[in-house]
């Protein structure tokens, strides 16, 4: 009896605070609509900082919360290729179906880097429509929350002028934010920089840092003992500072290409929720500076 | 001709004219944007066995058998697939493989399906694997093994796939549950003749996730078809061509206004260490299920003929565990299981009794067939895979060992595996 009537309070109180429905495929997203959307959302991440968000299944989970989505917020730029458009055909959802207006794809706001002259499958998983990952620079986080918030408004027009507001508070934030980074690492820029995966180009591009090789021989592709060695020769005449590894790749290649050149390996959060400090995206963005500063770069 | 040339030149030039605007607003040059999706799978084997499968207590339809011995190719597969507009979404699979010698083309899907209908409700339309079981709806290159499990090959013809109409529900919970409904025509295998609208299907789905590491489905369904006849030939020995033995032409038999009924149930459990399944999975997967059907016989031997009345009750079921323990690599074990009790009664007989039916046919055979199957495959992209393959099956009448080495290789499009 006192768990039905439980239950009956919790069914009430959800009903009628949570207008919103959104699905977010990556933490940041999920960070971002939090920001955005304030209280009149209930928010569901589809990944974790743990996961790697280009080989997700489309699991049963994944698509019952398809099914009561009013708004769904991924990278887009065929990121999601392997799991998102099955889960929006299996959801049978009109409202985030791709020319809905509560489809988005944060990546197509914004202008992409690294776009293939050639599309072939030899040079590994590559995104003909450039690289998805565009969470990692608050500038272009800036007009993809300008984007997302008048989403939201056209979704939930009633409440139009409460998503205005948010956005303008978060953008000031925001703002002084990049600025008070910018300046106090400024020390980062020309660094250069080994990744594991192609996945920092938009960090690198604000942080004015050069990529000079990545440890996987192809997108997708982990490396083997010879790509390694080949990799170590290459290296070898144009030493990095850092070697960047994202919290969800495996960092065993990394630090033995560490190890050789002496060069300290930097695991990085990558999206929020890795780890204590990176619970939100200013923490994100705090947490990967200060470990990218460590220590003497 | 000349003219031709000149038509094609003035197109052309109008082309470059007109193209520059168009990139000019979208950064690409389209006129091919609007392609679907095409996929293509190579699929390519050697394999080695000793010619025998039988599966007596079965009558065998669809394509169950063992792979040619050698090198062989399996189904290339080539898939199309795109939206057709906001409402509906479209797919084709043709499927080409050799059989008999010969080149077969054979068209596995060809269905619409509605796009974002609403309310949760999904209807599809056209050829299509049935999502009755777990596996029955994946195709053949998102198989764990090389080959389907005894229990599809017995009762399915290695799937269920038939053309009609589906209509699924997935109710609006955070429990994943979805109910579906298919009325096909009902004539392929295990179904037969009848007058096109025979076959139905139900079948309910639920799964969730536990934590962030494991999640699960598990699967109920059930099919019914009525049929006027089905062919049958006694039982297969073997899909080798050329071996024609005398002693092992059997005579015909047909079964006559039959009627089918399976009933099945499937759990699927999958674990990856943080949920990243690229890195580590563990999938636990089984399926069970068992058919009923009564039917006339009617046996042709010649000139003899022998009515009877038939009883069969067949079930089966496998079980299959598949590690990823690097990036690139997995290790499976199935074990495969079924049987038949299958009864009759003598009706009518013309210069061959029931005795003798039975006894060439092998149709009343009740022991077990087990099958025990190991994998290991290597994957250096997610779009190729080679693997190794040992089975052993063991029989009322034998054992084969079933060795295979198989690569399957998919080219385009970035096709999206259902869980």
């Amino acid at each position: 009896m006192r768990f039905c009537l439980m239950m009956l309070l919790l069914l009430v109180s959800t009903g009628s605070y949570a207008q919103l429905n959104i699905f977010a495929c990556e933490p940041e997203w999920a960070a971002l609509s939090a920001a955005l959307a304030g209280e009149q959302a209930e928010i569901f991440t589809a990944t974790t900082a743990q996961q790697d968000p280009h080989h997700i299944e489309a699991r049963p989970s994944l698509i019952a919360k398809m099914r009561k989505a009013d708004l769904v917020v991924c990278s887009g730029a065929e990121l999601e290729t392997g799991w998102l458009p099955l889960l929006l055909r299996s959801s049978a959802n009109p409202k985030v179906q791709l020319n809905a207006p509560g489809y988005f794809e944060a990546a197509l706001q914004v202008e992409r880097l690294g776009i293939p002259e050639k599309l072939d499958r030899s040079q590994g998983d590559v995104h003909s429509q450039g690289n998805p990952h565009v969470h990692l620079d608050p500038r272009r986080l800036l007009t993809i929350a300008d984007a997302l918030s008048q989403r939201l408004q056209t979704i939930d027009a009633a409440n139009a002028s409460h998503y205005q507001q948010l956005l303008q508070t978060w953008r000031a934030q925001w703002q002084t934010q990049i600025a008070r980074w910018e300046q106090e690492y400024a020390q980062l820029r020309g660094k250069k920089v080994v990744v594991y995966h192609d996945n920092w180009r938009y960090l690198l591009d604000w942080l004015q840092l050069e990529q000079l090789a990545t440890i996987e021989p192809r997108p997708g592709i982990p490396p083997s003992g010879t790509d390694q060695k080949r990799l170590l020769e290459k290296l070898a005449t144009q030493k990095p500072d850092r070697i960047l590894v994202a919290w969800y790749e495996n960092p065993k290649a990394a630090r033995w290409l560490g190890d050789k050149l002496q060069v300290p390996v930097v695991v990085l959060p990558f999206t929020v929720g890795a780890d204590t400090h990176s619970q939100d995206l200013a923490g994100l963005f705090e947490r990967t500076l200060h470990l990218l500063r460590g220590d003497g770069l | 001709m000349t003219q031709q040339r000149f038509a094609l030149t003035t197109l052309a030039c109008a082309i470059a004219l007109a193209s520059p605007a168009v990139s000019a607003q979208t950064g690409t040059i389209t006129g091919n944007e609007f392609n679907p999706a095409i996929s293509l799978i190579l699929d390519g084997y050697y394999a080695d066995h000793h010619d025998e499968f039988e599966l007596p207590g079965f009558q065998l339809g669809g394509e169950a058998g063992l792979p040619e011995k050698g090198f062989g190719l399996g189904h290339s597969e080539l898939t199309i697939s795109a939206n057709i507009d906001d409402a509906f979404y479209g797919s084709a699979s043709i499927a080409i493989h050799e059989h008999d010698g010969e080149t077969e083309t054979e068209l596995e899907e060809a269905f619409v399906e509605t796009l974002g209908l609403g309310h949760g409700f999904t209807l599809k339309g056209g050829r299509f694997f049935s999502h009755l079981g777990y596996m029955n709806s994946q195709h053949e290159h998102a198989w764990d093994f090389a080959d389907a499990p005894l229990v599809y090959a017995a009762l399915f013809g290695n799937r269920l796939s038939d053309e009609g109409v589906q209509a699924r529900w997935l109710a609006p919970t955070d429990l994943y549950l979805e109910l579906g409904v298919e009325v096909t025509r009902g004539d392929s295998y295990p179904g037969g003749e009848n007058s096109g609208t025979e076959g139905k299907v139900l079948f309910a789905k639920i799964g969730s996730d536990i934590g962030h590491n494991a999640s699960w489905q598990l699967g109920a369904s059930a099919y019914q078809s009525e049929f006027f006849s089905r062919a049958a030939e006694s039982h297969d020995h073997g899909q080798e061509d050329g071996h024609d033995h005398e002693e092992e032409v059997h005579g015909e038999f047909l079964l006559e206004n039959g009627d089918v009924e399976i009933a099945g149930v499937d759990a699927v459990f999958k674990w990856a260490p943080t949920g990243n399944s690229k890195a580590q999975q563990l999938v636990l997967q089984a399926e069970y299920f068992q058919r009923k059907e009564t039917a006339t016989v009617e046996f042709f031997e010649d000139t003899n003929s022998l009515l009877a009345d038939y009883d069969g009750k067949q079930d089966g079921y496998y079980v299959q565990a598949v590690y990823r323990f690097l990036p690139g690599w997995r290790a499976g074990v199935r074990y495969d299981a079924i049987e038949a009790d299958n009864r009759f009664v003598e009706l009518e007989a013309d210069g061959v009794d029931l005795e003798e039916f039975l006894a060439e046919t092998e149709f009343d055979n009740s022991d077990p067939i087990t099958r025990r199957t190991f994998m290991v495959d290597w994957s250096r992209s997610e779009f190729s895979r080679i693997r190794f393959q040992y089975g052993y099956l063991d029989m009322p009448h034998g054992q084969d060992e079933l060795f295979l080495i198989q690569y399957t290789m998919s080219l385009g499009a970035h096709g999206a595996h259902r869980y």
